[in-house]
């Protein structure tokens, strides 16, 4: 067999400029813009809110949109990337939320953040075992199995007075959160600590997805037959999809129970909760890792916003039965017109935006330029 | 996109004889229908190591069904297949990569939201012995097998003139660029047997001729052994050693291009006016 074709050296070539830096198209030399915007916002995240940032900034709007954003991220694991449709996330989250619960109660001397890799395992763990329908089943099949595990999970956690310590009104408190003999019970060493969570599994998350491992699930999503017949593990790839998305939102259910409601209660992880985190995957930007921290922060903040603006404009008459309502409706209605104009979703919408003001900023800078130029000629 | 092969494409003379060769493949006696209609009826062939098999066939002939029963998406109700020394009921569909095998759809089925870069080196990912965890934390072994598998995805895209689009997600490439990028991910891994399901629909005169001096390089440069379905009569016969030609689920002819032209069975059935067949224009 000669090999002749393939195997010779590509000779540097001047006719063709693209092929000889693959690596700084592939972004690993200068640093990109991304890298630049993630940067930043890391900056202002971990050195300038915490110097400035209120208790309610923190309480009710960054704390809980980094669980959500985290709970997206994994949800968006298994449906944007790997293209399995879950129905049951709250399930997860709650999992790890009871999980962690119960193994700082009856394991006090493990230190939180093993409590927190130990319950995002359970969640993993669970979410395998109702992944496997996920062998057999599709798309809408797929989506009503998964309801099972909304319901099912939910009654065990309200029937099995165990995982709530026998507390008689099925809601517990949980213990104050403290890493590594730092209390960070307050507003700002919570956010912190969600803060820093995430962090590190959002960088996990797009190792992963940006590895082989990732396009797998990427091409088992696009053409399932065709990733079989290229000899993909389909079936241990659905699986992995399956346990690191349940992971992650098991993680995500330990944030929402210690550093945001600081209690667990099996109603906060009702189907709501799961469409709410399907909703945030959908309206911010399916298999995009910004697009479930855009989907997030529109979900905590329109409520809070609509509030206000129907506060200002109503008074009175907005009261919280008008509000929960109208929340409801505005938000179907946005969920509805992101399907049809931006099914891409609030991702691919700021790309857009981005490239049109960096066009113009392209334009105005030659311009100025170009000025300058001819001022200094003449 | 340029018309012409590059040099490495250039058509060699063959160094082998076919027939000389052992079996790639090997269909016995296949059967399969569905509900009432039969795709396959006791279809019995070999293609030679080696060797650029075409199968022809009108519409619902059973070239598809037959191609499908090969990689194990259908399973037959009779019959056997004979690849690489093992002989299948059912061919298992998750071992073909590790068999050697690889096809491409008549229908494209790529992967949409993957680049063709990304599209092509998914072709090697079967071969990964990395985990998963190797692979985010980026260990050296993992960070090279991947390297390695780019290198040879990309060379990939110089040899069938893709790298143009490689950056492109797939799905906005023009039909014609989005076959040769399903076929470039078929051929990346070096299959001992490709199996192209009707490669060049759709395409317009040039960039079938620059397919054809892709499938004989495919064979003559890699290796592989070449199954072919294709309507064009006329690229069939100029690219094929051997024709094998259904009706009805039913082998009716086998054999050389001038064998095949000149049988009855086969005029009759399928060639119909043998002027078609002079003028070399599809049907
Ligand atoms: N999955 C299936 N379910 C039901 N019938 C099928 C299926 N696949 C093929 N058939 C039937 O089997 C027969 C052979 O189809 P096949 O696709 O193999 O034909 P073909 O020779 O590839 O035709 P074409 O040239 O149009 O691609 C047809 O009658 C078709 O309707
Ligand atoms: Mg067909």
């Amino acid at each position: 067999m000669t090999d002749l074709a393939l195997d010779k050296p590509v000779p540097p070539n001047a006719a063709e400029p693209n092929r000889t830096a693959p690596a700084a198209r592939r972004g690993t030399v200068r640093p990109s813009p991304t890298a630049l915007g993630v940067g930043l916002l890391l900056a202002v995240a971990f050195g300038l809110l915490p110097l400035v940032g209120s208790e309610y900034l923190f309480d009710a709007i960054l704390t809980p949109f980094l669980a959500l954003a985290l709970a997206g991220l994994g949800l968006n694991i298994l449906t944007g990337y790997a293209g399995q449709v879950s129905l049951g996330s709250a399930a997860f989250m709650a999992v790890g939320a009871y999980a962690a619960f119960n193994l700082s109660l009856r394991l006090p001397g493990l230190p939180f953040v093993v409590d927190i890799l130990l319950a995002g395992l359970v969640a993993a763990a669970v979410g395998l075992v109702f992944g496997l329908p996920s062998l057999r089943l599709r798309g809408f099949y797929l989506a009503v199995s998964t309801l099972a595990a909304q319901f099912f999970v939910q009654w065990v956690f309200n029937k099995v007075g165990w995982f709530s310590n026998n507390s008689p009104s099925g809601i517990v408190t949980v213990p104050p959160l403290s890493v590594a003999g730092l209390a960070l019970d307050g507003s700002v060493g919570r956010y912190l600590f969600a803060l820093s969570v995430v962090s590190v599994v959002t960088l996990v998350v797009w190792r992963l997805v940006d590895s082989p491992t990732g396009r797998a699930l990427a091409a088992l999503r696009d053409h399932e037959t065709a990733a079989r017949v290229i000899g993909l593990p389909v079936l241990r790839l659905k699986l992995l999809a399956f346990a690191v998305s349940s992971f992650i939102i098991g993680v995500a259910g330990v944030l929402w129970a210690f550093a945001y409601l600081r209690t667990v209660e099996p109603a906060g992880f009702n189907l709501d909760r799961s469409f709410q985190i399907l909703f945030i995957v959908i309206i911010g930007g399916l298999a995009s890792l910004r697009g479930a921290f855009l989907g997030a922060a529109l979900i905590v903040v329109f409520p809070l916003a609509l509030a206000r603006l129907g506060e200002t404009l109503l008074g009175g008459l907005f009261d919280s039965g008008v509000l929960e309502m109208s929340q409801r409706i505005v938000l179907g209605l946005l969920i509805i017109a992101f399907l049809i104009a931006e099914p891409a979703g609030l991702s691919a919408l700021l790309d857009r935006l981005w490239r049109r003001v960096a066009g113009r900023l392209a334009a105005l800078c030659s311009a100025l330029c170009s000025r300058f130029a001819s001022n200094r000629s003449a | 996109m340029t018309a012409t092969p590059s040099e490495a494409v250039r058509i060699e003379p063959r160094s082998t004889q076919p027939q000389a060769a052992p079996a790639a493949l090997a269909v016995d006696g296949l059967s399969l229908s569905f509900g009432g209609v039969t795709a396959l009826n006791g279809v019995s062939f070999t293609v030679a190591a080696g060797e650029i098999r075409a199968v022809i066939g009108p519409n619902g002939a059973g070239k598809s069904s037959l191609l499908n029963a090969v990689s194990g998406l259908y399973r037959p109700d009779s019959g056997r297949v004979w690849l690489g020394g093992h002989s299948f009921a059912a061919v298992p569909t998750d071992r073909l990569a590790a068999l050697g095998v690889s096809r491409t759809f008549q229908n494209l089925a790529l992967f949409k939201g993957l680049s063709v870069l990304d599209n092509v080196a998914a072709g090697l990912t079967h071969r990964l012995r990395a985990g998963v965890l190797a692979q985010v934390i980026g260990l050296p072994t993992a960070r090279r097998e991947r390297a390695d598998a780019y290198d040879r995805a990309e060379a990939l895209l110089a040899f069938l003139h893709l790298e143009d689009a490689r950056d492109r997600p797939v799905g906005t490439l023009p039909y014609g660029v989005q076959k040769r990028v399903e076929l470039a991910r078929a051929l990346v891994a070096r299959p001992r047997l490709l199996l192209l399901d009707e490669p060049m629909a759709g395409m317009t005169l040039t960039e079938k001729q620059e397919l054809t001096g892709c499938i004989r390089a495919a064979r003559d440069d890699l290796g592989a052994t070449v199954v072919l379905i294709e309507h064009d009569i006329g690229v069939v016969m100029g690219l094929s050693d051997r024709i094998a030609v259904l009706d009805y689920g039913r082998l009716i002819g086998d054999g050389t291009p001038e064998a095949i032209r000149n049988n009855q069975a086969v005029i009759d059935a399928y060639l119909g006016v043998a002027h078609d067949l002079e003028a070399g224009e599809g049907i």
